[in-house]
């Protein structure tokens, strides 16, 4: 902030003081005003009666609703990063292995999970597993969920440890084969533990992604948090609070995700005082993808 | 060799019964009106950020942080079940234009917070003698950010802006969430009513993606060769 600050404007003067005091108020008033505004037209449509917002007090309404579809979410969610930082390694791996059919079908593997949308993997899975018997039905869809954010993220990640892998001095290979390590022990042992490193503010905004996108189970019918408020919303008739209750949820959960990757980042732009050409990069784009 | 014959014909009577070019088509609208929308919106917010006042960068830092950390589905979900069921928000006297444009609505607000982002990295790509410059010959906060600054942070943000949009266009299927018509849903009615050609189902959309995908990254990266302001 501080040296966009300096780009557009100089240090002000006692007239340009006085005008951006002006500014700022017109600008507060201007975020007060359509903040009353919202305040005033949910008022107008019966939103902010204690009926509709007392059953947030009711430990019930925690207890049956809210954490259980948090639990969901939280679950779906954590064996997808898992399995999407398995995957994206394997795969970034395979990417940079010095075999040209592997490296080309991972290549193709994770262009293609790339480029098709989550949604359509996640109901394709879902479909799948649902009709074919091998998992009981009612498990479908947290499958169908943990699949395809695996494939799509973990598609993401294989990237990020490829650009992680490129982003190392070249001394730190060349030192790996200079004491008799092969390529993949080199991989395995020197570049990558340093590449995961310096990709991790990235990798941590990935895992943000993939919470995000668990809510997309909604569609499928797995039962997480959107699922359960949606539940509580029709139960209690008050399926407008109960989304805004969702969503401060996933925003309090998710901007301490982010917070993490930021002072992760700020760690380690720190540590050692030794310029990581990976994580400057992912300081350009923090998220850049808004999946 | 009969069994496959008969596993194609099977597919390929799907698209007799089933649109699915039309339901591309709506994507690829959806796309069209919220990339225009997520732009404005975007180009607003980044003003906002970068601006001497002080409560408007609050504003607009407020904003980006809660829409990029609230699921689209939710919001999606909430523009059909909030705006429109409980607030009675219409947009359109059809049923389904209604439907239609409170989507690009949701998607306009979600991807207008991830524009922001991609213009102010674009912002931080110009050097400091460009501000020094325009303020040297009289600009003021405005003439300065329309005349140097934005055109100069367009061209720089060029890459960043190309993957909110392919971004964008995968996440049309999130319209699926609010009574649209669109790919997903569509893929979810034919597999339901023929599961024995799944895959080839899965396919056909999936590709269907990677080629509306493809050019925008094509078109993106020659942008950002060509408009790349030379320093």
């Amino acid at each position: 902030m501080s040296a966009q600050k300096s780009v557009l404007f100089d240090a002000p003067g006692p007239k340009a003081k006085r005008n951006m005091a002006i500014g700022n108020a017109i600008g507060a008033l201007a975020v007060l005003g359509v903040v009353a505004w919202v305040i005033s037209g949910l008022a107008a449509q019966g939103q902010l009666t204690a009926a509709k917002w007392s059953p947030f007090l009711d430990p019930g309404t925690w207890q049956f609703y809210l954490i259980p579809g948090l639990l969901g979410t939280f679950q779906a969610a954590g064996v997808a990063i898992l399995s999407s930082m398995l995957f994206g390694i394997i795969f970034g791996l395979g990417r940079l292995s010095h075999n040209g059919p592997v490296r080309w079908f991972c290549g193709l593997i994770v262009e293609f999970f790339r480029a098709v949308p989550v949604l359509l993997m996640m109901i394709f899975f879902f479909m799948l597993l649902a009709t074919s018997g091998i998992f009981d039905p009612g498990e479908a869809p947290f499958y169908g969920v943990v699949i395809a954010l695996t494939l799509y993220n973990g598609s993401v990640i294989a990237e990020l440890v490829r650009s992680g892998v490129y982003g190392l001095p070249k001394g730190q290979r060349e030192a790996a084969s200079a004491i008799g390590m092969t390529r993949s022990q080199s991989l395995r042992n020197v570049e990558l533990p340093q590449a995961l490193v310096a990709m991790l503010p990235s990798i941590i905004s990935q895992f943000v992604v993939i919470l995000k996108d668990s809510a997309l189970g909604y569609i499928i019918t797995y039962p997480e948090l959107l699922v359960n408020a949606r539940r509580l919303g029709s139960g209690e008739g008050n399926i407008l609070p109960a989304l805004l209750v969702t969503a401060a949820i996933f925003i309090v959960v998710n901007f301490a995700l982010s917070w993490i990757a930021q002072r992760s980042s700020v760690f380690l732009s720190h540590r050692a005082g030794r310029k990581v050409k990976g994580a400057e990069m992912t300081e350009i784009e923090p998220a850049a993808e808004p999946k | 060799m009969d069994g496959l014959t008969e596993y194609f014909d099977a597919y390929l009577s799907l698209f007799e019964e089933f649109d699915v070019l039309g339901a591309f088509w709506v994507n690829i609208q959806l796309a069209f009106w919220a990339a225009i929308g997520s732009l404005i919106l975007g180009t607003v917010l980044a003003l906002m950020r970068i601006s001497p006042v002080a409560s408007l960068r609050w504003a607009g830092a407020a904003y980006v942080n809660i829409f990029r950390n609230t699921p689209l589905t939710i919001i999606i979900a909430f523009g059909v079940l909030g705006l429109y069921a409980q607030l009675n928000l219409i947009l359109a006297d059809d049923f389904d234009l209604n439907f239609f444009r409170i989507a690009v609505l949701g998607l306009s607000v979600y991807h207008a917070a991830f524009v922001c982002e991609s213009i102010r990295s674009g912002v931080n790509t110009v050097p400091l003698g460009q501000a020094e410059a325009a303020r040297a010959i009289g600009l003021s906060f405005l003439p300065a950010a329309r005349l140097v600054i934005m055109p100069q942070a367009f061209r720089g943000a060029i890459a960043p802006l190309g993957n909110t949009m392919i971004a964008l266009t995968k996440n049309t299927t999130v319209a699926a969430a609010g009574s649209v018509a669109e790919t997903a849903g569509l893929m979810l009615a034919m597999i339901e009513f023929r599961s024995d050609v799944i895959l080839m189902i899965f396919l056909t959309f999936a590709v269907g993606y990677v080629i509306l995908v493809i050019p925008i990254g094509l078109l993106t990266t020659y942008l950002s060769k060509k408009l790349a302001v030379a320093r």
